[in-house]
């Protein structure tokens, strides 16, 4: 089974990478660009086929290790 | 004052670290590899500067994940005294010892320069032989020093005196909220700070001004 984790900073903390990125957009000329967040994906791999199991399983991994929850956000996508 | 350092694959302040703990108490504080799963029975236990692990993932992250960790959470549950430097700070908050967290500099550079700090709370094990204000010298070397709680959380801190140690005078090197250089836990036995108190302990580092600290926990065995 395949699954997607989706690590985000909580709103209100600040990105000081996303808004180097923004900048760097503007210079390029993406004059539309309104903000810009960076985040992280972990692409895991698992030997079990019960989808509830996993779940619950990569949660304990983003509570654990993938995420800081004190400044992280995180979702997960099993495909 | 009998003292440990823990060291990680990454860890390189380490020495620096040794160092100055020798110097200060007399003693040779005792190198524990991080992969060990009991501390020596010690007054106090140092997570030092570098980078652990690369920074992969977070800074701090994998390193506080390592097996050391459960004793070293069981020894400051009991009093033990515990001081985090650098990448020992962001190590203890992501191990849950200190609350908040350390994120990327503001500026997005690494910054190595010589900053200023204030000792805001001089009631700690931490602090005792500073005066309440005193501003002193530090270097500080870091590229996630950038301290964030959230509004709660900060306001408990600053309410308990959790706060010892702020840049002073504008000299803020990484965005950290309210100037926060080093914060403790609530009972007062865990510290954390960015700067590099070990770094300015004999006069061949151009000062002295971080011996008070060791000095203080010296006093405070």
């Amino acid at each position: 089974m395949k699954a997607r984790v989706i690590v985000t900073l909580k709103n209100g903390v600040l990105d000081p990478q996303g808004k180097a990125i923004e900048g760097a957009l503007g210079g390029l000329g993406f004059s539309d660009v309104g903000s810009v967040r960076q985040g992280k994906v972990f692409d895991v791999e698992l030997s079990g086929t019960d989808q509830a199991a996993a779940k619950a399983e990569l949660e304990q991994m983003c509570e654990k290790l993938l995420a800081n929850t004190v400044i992280e956000n995180y979702a997960i996508e099993i495909a | 004052m009998k003292t440990a350092v823990i060291v990680f694959p990454g860890s390189n302040r380490d020495r620096d670290m040794f160092h100055a703990l020798e110097l200060i108490t007399g003693s040779r504080p005792q190198h524990v590899w991080h992969t060990e799963s009991t501390l020596p029975d010690v007054d106090l236990v140092v997570v030092p500067g570098g980078f652990s692990y690369g920074d992969y993932l977070r800074s701090g992250a994998i390193a506080a994940r390592s097996p050391i960790l459960k004793d070293l959470v069981a020894k400051a549950d009991s009093g033990v005294s515990v001081l985090g430097v650098c990448n020992g700070f962001q190590i203890l908050t992501e191990a849950g010892l200190l609350p908040g967290a350390l994120m990327r500099n503001a500026g997005l550079t690494f910054v190595c320069r010589e900053v200023l700090l204030e000792t805001v709370n001089t009631a700690t094990r931490f602090s005792e032989k500073f005066r309440k204000g005193q501003v002193w010298r530090c270097p500080v070397a870091h590229h996630d020093g950038n301290y964030f709680a959230d509004a709660d959380t900060l306001q408990r801190i600053e309410d308990n005196g959790q706060v010892v140690f702020r840049y002073a005078d504008s000299t803020n090197p990484n965005g950290s909220i309210n100037d926060i250089a080093g914060i403790m836990n609530e009972k007062g036995n865990v510290l954390g700070m960015m700067p590099h108190p070990e770094n300015l302990v004999e006069p061949l580092h151009g000062g002295l001004d971080g011996r008070l600290l060791f000095e203080s926990l010296l006093d405070a065995a």
